[in-house]
């Protein structure tokens, strides 16, 4: 058992007892990193000297009374996180050599709680994309096979913890971009309700889907990160005001009388056959512990990929339009003219991915396409959000798996896009009603793990933390560790 | 063929927030390029817009100055178009939703009076500037004024002629000014105009295509481009052509429009609702509270004026237009000057000294109490109206006390009789000529005489006196 094997409280007692530094668990995560990233390729950059220093600092703070709730605990964050002593690339040519100017309000919340950022991790091109093949600088690998993706966006992240390479860290997830890579690795993520967590210094991708969110190892530790990070933020207009409850307290283990609606449309054609095993007998856990699982329809989640894609790459062909070359990032040096500066920095900057959805988002949003597409994403997005809202006055928790399958080899998905469009249609749903979503282990298949996606009410992290650590106590899966 | 002139104008008001729409930057005109900005009116990553309150009020105020319906809802939408002044590459304004709606205002030209109707008045922000070398070799951005918030009114096509267009800009310029919300200055682009025009056969309802004018940088020009593009128009459908859908600019120098480019489709710029801000309220109790503050405007001022003022028309007009003349105006009448020899003195002389020095009466050293003081020294007769205008002079240039640059200065006007009737008695025995002269009926040898007593007086001499004593004193001769 290694040091991140241990409890966030058991690690913290070690600090306060002086029995661990934080100079010691900065460098245990330096080491795990630079034993394993070689293979892993997880970071795209590191802040080794940054770091240490912050682990020096927090040492000689280690006599005061007042300690951070995550106090010497190394962090890395998804690259699209903006960060003032560390580039934020996005995983992009476009931003390669990219300083912030300013913190996010996430990471400024991450200093004040003491926690220690290690480094950036590689993710999707501007977060667009479910394996992080789409970087335009690594593929990451998936620490339970190196043959396999990620997952995505926020495969580093997800990739990172797996590997115990940092304590945890943070994603986003605009589609699933936590969920998904967090079930390809086995670890907890959690996209929490729109409004709930500051995007603000978060690079954009789709501004009404987008949430920023947290990737851990345990429930436990899941529920101290995002009690770090959440609050209303004045430079964010959608962070919602609202009397923040304390989600440690939420992890009573019991789950007697929870009412669990399991939609039926999430355990239909295209799920493999071991995930929906794994997803039957992990709902049969939560029944012997006093739950109560029915059968509950989503009935307009059928629409949810198509209205996600379009609503996704028409906010995303206006996020990305300040990619210009003029005032920040990549410039062409081919241009006699603005039209050539806006063109060629564009097309030699951006992927193959950031591409089709900016195409695909203009088309949808130009004038004779408005009505047909945009409009009636956003008419199914209402639908779908109504579907969610009716089967919560009856259940308490919605549950189902989180992706189709396990992690996909290399190539097998970007190979075929319909592979992708399944994949969307478990996880799309909930970030078009902007409800709170956790994936948590709860199987393995042919030695890659499953992830089961426990759905909650608005502003109902609580519940999904309670269902989610219960079943965790009561299983085993996330205790297995991948061998690198 | 008889045609008929349609003109709608969009007229750009940037409100004068302390600080930008969407970020905390300063809205400070004339500060050095590129320091009164921050990630956010940069376009940088990350960076989300968080409304200004004021500036929803400002963009309120001026949509009820101008009889617009309220809007019970604020939302934006983006606009989406590359250009190196326009940071995020979208601009965040309000497409179907806008502030206000339906408004209107009345202009008067060759005394008739005329509603032109306010289409719509929708809160947005203002892009930078560019300031392309003279070579053509590059251009330089300053982002300083991106993100000050900004108002666009789009006018109804109600107007008919270059003058009507004029006269609406000169009071939607004086509403807007009396509401406070902004400076309107054209010159320092705080008011800025477009305008759309087109012809039609006088009878015909439909309307013809029209051009759109740009580069406008004074009412002026407005009037003079939209003159000059009634008679290009007409000039091309009489020799039986067809306008081009065009944007044209006006050259000053040349004094005609150039064709910018020619518009072959509308536009694309895919609106979409703005996502980063949240729908916000605007319910009555606000309304309220924004309405309460909107002081009197120009047609009530003016209105009062004639009523209860009993000025001429001419006069309430030509000092209602601007709100600071006429708070001026008000200042010198309460402090006891009479209404109209005010009014003659604010449309007279004070006018004419602001605009050969181009300067704002909030700029002058004379106090509105120290004209009505000289005023009043002239209704007295202490001074003559020749020697007021040597102390205005003085006045307005240092300002001071009226009544001590009299005293000091001994410019008290003569009224004393035995003293005048000697002085007049010398200049008819020194003139004898021009005493035979008007003898016989040239009245203008008589203008000659008064004007030989004010020289000998250094201006001091009451005229009518002396007027008086040279009629009777070359009658008993």
């Amino acid at each position: 058992m290694t040091l991140f094997h241990h409890r966030l409280q058991e690690i913290q007692d070690m600090l306060h007892k002086k029995e661990l530094s934080v100079q010691d668990v900065v460098e245990h995560s330096m080491k795990r990193i630079k034993e394993t990233d070689g293979k892993l390729e997880a970071f795209v950059a590191l802040n080794e000297e940054k770091a240490l220093e912050t682990a020096k600092r927090l040492d000689e703070q280690n006599e005061s009374a007042e300690k951070g709730a995550l106090f010497g605990l190394p962090i890395g964050l998804k690259d699209n996180i903006l960060t003032k002593d560390m580039p934020t690339t996005c995983s992009s040519k476009m931003l390669e050599n990219f300083q912030p100017l300013y913190n996010a309000t996430v990471v400024e919340k991450l200093d004040e709680a003491d926690a220690v950022v290690v480094g950036k991790l590689n993710m999707d091109e501007f977060a667009m994309g479910s394996t992080t093949e789409h970087s335009a600088f690594q593929k990451t690998k998936n620490p339970w096979n190196l043959n396999c993706v990620p997952g995505g966006s926020s495969g580093g992240s997800a990739a990172a913890v797996a590997a115990g390479q940092v304590y945890f860290s943070l994603g986003t997830d605009t589609g699933g971009s936590i969920r998904q890579p967090a079930a390809f690795c086995g670890v907890v993520g959690l996209k929490p309700t729109y409004g709930l967590v500051s995007r603000f210094g978060v690079a954009a991708f789709a501004s009404s889907l987008d949430t920023v969110g947290t990737i851990t190892k345990s429930v436990e530790d899941n529920a101290y990160l995002l009690q770090a990070i959440v609050g209303e933020d004045k430079l964010d207009a959608t962070s919602v005001q609202m009397d923040i409850p304390n989600y440690i307290n939420s992890l009573s283990g019991d789950v007697k009388g929870l009412k669990i609606g399991v939609p039926k449309e999430f355990l239909s054609e295209g799920v493999d056959e071991a995930v929906k095993a794994s997803v039957k007998e992990a709902l049969k856990t939560f029944e012997k512990m006093g739950a109560v699982c029915e059968e509950v329809s989503l009935p307009h989640s059928s629409y949810a990929a198509a209205s996600y894609s379009i609503i996704s790459a028409a906010e995303a062909s206006a996020s990305m339009a300040r990619f210009d070359g003029i005032r920040y990032g990549y410039r062409t040096e081919n241009a006699d003219n603005l039209q050539d500066v806006y063109v060629n920095s564009r097309s030699e900057a951006f992927g193959d991915e950031v591409k089709r959805r900016i195409i695909f988002g203009t088309f949808a949003l130009s004038s004779g396409n408005y009505e047909a597409y945009f409009k009636k994403a956003q008419q199914a997005r209402t639908l779908i959000k109504q579907d969610f809202d009716s089967a919560f006055e009856n259940y308490d928790v919605l549950i189902g798996p989180t992706a189709p399958s396990t992690a996909y080899r290399f190539g097998e998905a970007s190979e075929d896009p319909a592979k992708l469009y399944i994949g969307d249609l478990l996880t799309t749903p909930v970030n078009l009603a902007g409800n709170p979503a956790i994936s948590i282990p709860c199987g393995f298949s042919n030695g890659l793990p499953i992830g089961l996606q426990i759905i909650g009410k608005p502003f109902d992290e609580q519940t999904i933390f309670r269902a989610a650590h219960a079943f965790e106590q009561a299983t085993a899966f996330h205790k297995e560790k991948p061998e690198l | 063929m008889e045609f008929e002139t349609i003109i709608g104008l969009e007229v750009h008001v940037e409100l004068k927030t302390n600080s930008k729409v969407f970020c905390g930057c300063s809205t400070e005109f004339g500060a050095p390029p590129n320091t009164n900005v921050c990630p956010i009116c940069l376009g940088h990553p990350g960076t989300l817009p968080t409304l200004n309150k004021s500036a929803i009020e400002f963009a309120m105020k001026a949509a009820m100055a101008l009889n617009c319906e309220i809007a019970d809802t604020m939302t934006f939408d983006r606009k989406n178009y590359f250009y190196p002044d326009n940071p995020k590459a979208y601009q965040i304004t309000q497409d179907d939703n806008p502030i206000g709606r339906n408004g209107w205002i009345e202009i008067e030209v060759d005394g008739e009076k005329k509603k032109i109707g306010i289409n719509r008045i929708h809160l947005e922000e203002d892009a930078g500037k560019l300031i392309h070398a003279p070579d053509g070799s590059h251009s330089l951005v300053d982002l300083n004024r991106a993100g000050t918030p900004l108002i666009e009114i789009v006018s109804e096509p109600d107007l008919r002629s270059p003058d009507e267009a004029y006269a609406y800009l000169e009071k939607l310029k004086a509403i807007i000014q009396y509401t406070g919300v902004s400076d309107v200055k054209m010159e320092e682009g705080s008011l800025r105009c477009d305008a759309n025009v087109s012809l039609r056969p006088v009878g015909q309802t439909a309307f013809g295509t029209k051009t759109e004018l740009k580069n406008l940088n004074s009412f002026a020009h407005v009037r003079s481009g939209i003159a000059y593009e009634e008679l290009r128009q007409a000039e091309i459908l009489r020799e039986g052509g067809t306008i081009a859908q065009e944007t044209r600019r006006w050259d000053e120098a040349k004094k005609r429009t150039i064709l910018m480019r020619v518009k072959e489709e509308a536009d694309d710029y895919r609106y979409f609702p703005e996502p980063d801000i949240v729908e916000i309220e605007i319910d009555e109790a606000w309304k309220n509270r924004v309405r309460e503050q909107i002081p009197e405007l120009p047609d009530a001022r003016r209105n009062r004026y004639i009523n209860e003022i009993g000025l001429p028309e001419y006069d309430a007009m030509v000092l209602t237009q601007s709100k600071a003349l006429s708070d001026y105006y008000e200042e010198v009448i309460r402090h006891g000057a009479d209404a109209k020899l005010a009014s003659n003195w604010m449309m007279g002389d004070v006018s004419a000294y602001l605009n050969a020095e181009q300067k704002e009466i909030t700029d002058v050293a004379m106090t509105p109490e120290a004209l009505a003081k000289m005023i009043q020294l002239i209704e007295k007769g202490t001074i003559s109206s020749k020697i007021a205008k040597k102390i205005f002079s003085e006045l307005i240039e240092k300002g001071g006390d009226p009544e001590a640059i009299v005293k000091e200065k001994g410019l008290m006007q003569i009224s004393d009789e035995g003293e005048l009737r000697k002085l007049v008695i010398e200049i008819i025995e020194n003139n004898q000529q021009s005493v035979e002269d008007y003898k016989n009926g040239k009245d203008r040898a008589l203008g000659f005489l008064v004007g030989q007593a004010m020289k000998a007086t250094k201006g001091k001499a009451n005229p009518q006196m002396i007027n008086k004593l040279l009629r009777e004193e070359i009658a008993n001769r």
